[in-house]
């Protein structure tokens, strides 16, 4: 079985081939330019357009100073005379998040409620990515075609049909009323908890589709061997299946961690409007106050946050494997 | 062979006295998975100290019963004992039984020091005893210094060491061998083998091995069992296996074998003599066959106890006219293979004693074939 992935990889290493092996083609070749140099080119050339050059746009504006005009920042570079170029580089923006408790607060409410969120998710994901690697194959299938499922319906639309479920003349306050366990709508919308629910709810399938894979391609055999060495069942599941998971936890947790951190739809959607999240921060300060240099700076912040531990991490991570798994 | 091995004064042969208790007695085992019959009512007894190999071709059901006896399957009816011990309803982790996988099933995020260790730790064994204990064993299978490294950075050899370190760490009273040397190459391997009868001796652990190599069964066992279709055809010495098989199948497994289909004419307690549909002459054999005259038999003579002469033989029986068709050389011994002339194709081998290669018989020659009175075995299915 060949993915629709890797499907439309041939059909471009295939259109590639074709110019590669054209007149124009034996010009390229010349200079080192294959097939397969240019299929594996197109990924980076798309992060080169679509989040390097953006990035360093952002980085820019973060540096200058806030104007009413439009575009509202003043430019970087400008002519102080005809041979001077002036390079105005304003600080102020990143002073301004330290200054400003309300940056600091609205950053560490984001790493909790993204970090609950994430322990949340891998609580709920490990077992289910555990059951589905460890079903029979036919079931398995199943399984995961319903993990994948509510992609097919806009994510926006399933963050407001929790309104409908968690609102106070919603689905679980009236059935809750209607059998009498509780007199008055418990308040659920607005909440924090609505958020975690959100988050949790949105995010789970990236915690258990790399642990699902992970977990599936496992040797069984080396359970075997721990039960052969002594080990009950639980006992093979902490010192075997556990460790040898630890990538898969690592890349779940990371894919939910980081899109967590700054989610701007659920908490705006579903939470209290006075829950301080980095993502509403950087909403209101660029469309709210269109202070463009600020907004701009706390999103540079924020990417630094979370590149840095993430470039750590990865570091340990090779140190432990030895560089080569298995 | 494996008695070579041992000591020619003390024969280890349990199974011929008749007061020894088997160490290991599966009883009347059956293994079904759904229809399918895996392993069919085996009952088989093996002794302490006993290297014994179970050997079949691939399904035969071998691997079950080896999976029985570690406890990762249930056997359908019958009942497994292991030093007196009923096993049957016992789960693998209290079972005084290691195993080593096919795959050697190492732990690929542990150390090979964590590896062998790893069952001590789960016996809450002392830290130094551990300690000392893993070393010994490191230091046994030759891997003294390779104790931090990882699986993955070991050759093959060294990672199927590791397996049998961890897998004779717990000093087991039994220790299953699941093909233990079939991921090795050919010079290895045979290195191997007898390494293994060393570190058994040693140890004095029972071994039950299972394998599809023939060779590595008649190497390294005290005895085989052969088994086809989930049930034991046969159980000996590796030269009772080879010299003694009870069947065609016994006899065509094991070796190469040169069946001819016959009638028993003269049927006497210290002869028989056969007609073969394929010879002129009758086979002579000299000793006496337990069947009624006119049963179809088989004889079965091996390729190195048939010889080629270009004189005519004395005598009316055991001999034939063939003409050679092909000729491996192989450097200790050479393979004949010789058409007789019903058609049927004989293989004959002849050691290369001399090394003057003049009067070796060749390519499209006749020759007569010849054998001893004492080399066909007959089996009667």
């Amino acid at each position: 079985m060949v993915s629709l992935g890797q499907r439309v990889n041939f059909w471009i290493e295939d259109a590639l081939g074709a110019v590669v092996r054209s007149p124009v083609g034996t010009q390229l070749r010349r200079w080192g330019v294959t097939g397969k140099a240019l299929v594996a080119s197109v990924p980076y050339f798309w992060l080169l357009l679509f989040f390097l050059i953006p990035f360093v746009i952002v980085l820019k504006i973060s540096f200058s100073d806030s104007q009413i005009a439009m575009p509202p920042y003043q430019p970087l570079f400008s002519w102080a005379s005809e041979r001077v170029l002036e390079i105005k580089l304003n600080f102020g923006n990143y002073l301004f998040l330290v200054e400003d408790n309300l940056y600091w607060k609205a950053y560490l409410n984001s790493i909790l409620v993204a970090g609950v969120s994430t322990l949340l998710c891998l609580l709920i994901g490990y077992p289910m990515a555990y059951a589905m690697a460890r079903s029979g194959t036919s079931i398995r299938n199943i399984l995961l075609l319903l993990v994948i499922l509510p992609f097919w319906t806009s994510f926006l639309l399933r963050v407001y049909a929790w309104i409908g479920i968690l609102k106070n003349n919603g689905l679980i306050n009236n059935a809750l009323m209607a059998l009498g366990v509780i007199d008055q709508p418990i308040q659920m919308l607005q909440t924090d908890f609505a958020v975690y629910v959100g988050i949790v709810y949105s995010y789970l399938p990236f915690m258990i589709l790399p642990l699902y894979a992970n977990l599936e391609k496992m040797d069984l055999t080396l359970l075997e061997a721990a039960a052969d060495l002594g080990c009950r069942p639980w006992e093979a599941f902490v010192k075997v299946t556990l460790p040898l998971s630890v990538p898969g936890i690592i890349a779940g947790c990371l894919l939910v961690f980081i899109p967590a951190v700054g989610e701007f739809v659920i908490p705006a959607l579903l939470g209290d409007p006075g829950m301080l999240m980095i993502g509403k921060v950087l909403w209101t300060e660029f469309f709210n106050n269109r202070d463009w240099p600020v907004a701009s700076a706390v999103a540079t912040a924020l990417l630094l946050f979370l590149v840095i531990p993430i470039m750590f991490l990865q570091r340990a991570q090779e140190a432990e494997s030895g560089g080569v798994h298995r | 062979m494996a008695t070579s091995t041992r000591d020619p004064q003390l024969k280890f042969e349990p199974w011929k006295d008749p007061d020894a208790q088997p160490y290991v007695r599966i009883e009347r085992v059956t293994k079904k998975f759904g229809d399918f019959v895996a392993v069919d009512d085996v009952s088989l007894g093996i002794y302490k100290k006993e290297i014994f190999c179970l050997l079949g071709a691939s399904g035969c059901g071998k691997t079950t019963l080896l999976r029985m006896l570690a406890g990762f399957e249930r056997p359908t009816a019958g009942r497994i004992f292991i030093d007196g011990v009923d096993m049957t309803e016992i789960p693998p982790y209290e079972r005084p039984v290691n195993m080593m996988f096919q795959s050697y099933a190492l732990f690929p995020h542990m150390t090979v020091e964590q590896n062998v260790a790893f069952g001590l730790k789960q016996d809450r064994m002392a830290k130094p005893e551990i300690a000392r204990r893993v070393a010994d064993m490191l230091e046994m299978v030759k891997l003294g210094q390779f104790g931090k490294r990882k699986p993955h950075q070991l050759s093959g050899g060294q990672r199927q060491r590791v397996a049998l370190a961890r897998a004779l760490v717990k000093k087991p009273k039994l220790l299953l061998l699941d093909e233990p040397l079939a991921a090795l190459d050919k010079k290895l391997r045979e290195h191997t083998q007898f390494e293994l009868i060393n570190i058994q001796e040693t140890l004095g652990v029972t071994f039950i091995v299972v394998t599809h190599d023939q060779e590595e069964a008649m190497t390294l066992s005290s005895r085989i069992g052969l088994m086809n279709h989930g049930e034991i055809v046969q159980v000996g010495t590796p030269t009772e296996i080879y010299e003694y098989p009870i069947s065609r199948f016994v006899a065509e497994f094991i070796g190469s074998v040169n069946t001819f289909e016959g009638r028993l004419v003269e049927d006497e307690p210290s002869y028989v003599r056969i007609e073969a549909n394929d010879l002129d002459q009758p086979i002579y054999v000299d000793h006496g066959v337990s069947s009624a005259p006119g049963a179809t038999v088989w004889a079965a003579i091996r390729p190195e106890k048939m010889q080629m002469s270009r004189d005519r033989p004395e005598g009316n029986d055991n001999w034939t006219v063939a003409t050679v068709r092909d000729i491996a050389y192989m450097g200790d011994l050479s393979i004949y293979l010789l058409r007789l002339p019903s058609g049927k194709i004989v293989r004959v081998t002849q050691p290369n004693v001399e090394r003057h290669a003049a009067e070796r018989v060749t390519w499209d020659e006749q020759v007569y074939l010849q054998w001893d009175a004492t080399s066909p075995v007959v089996v009667t299915k």
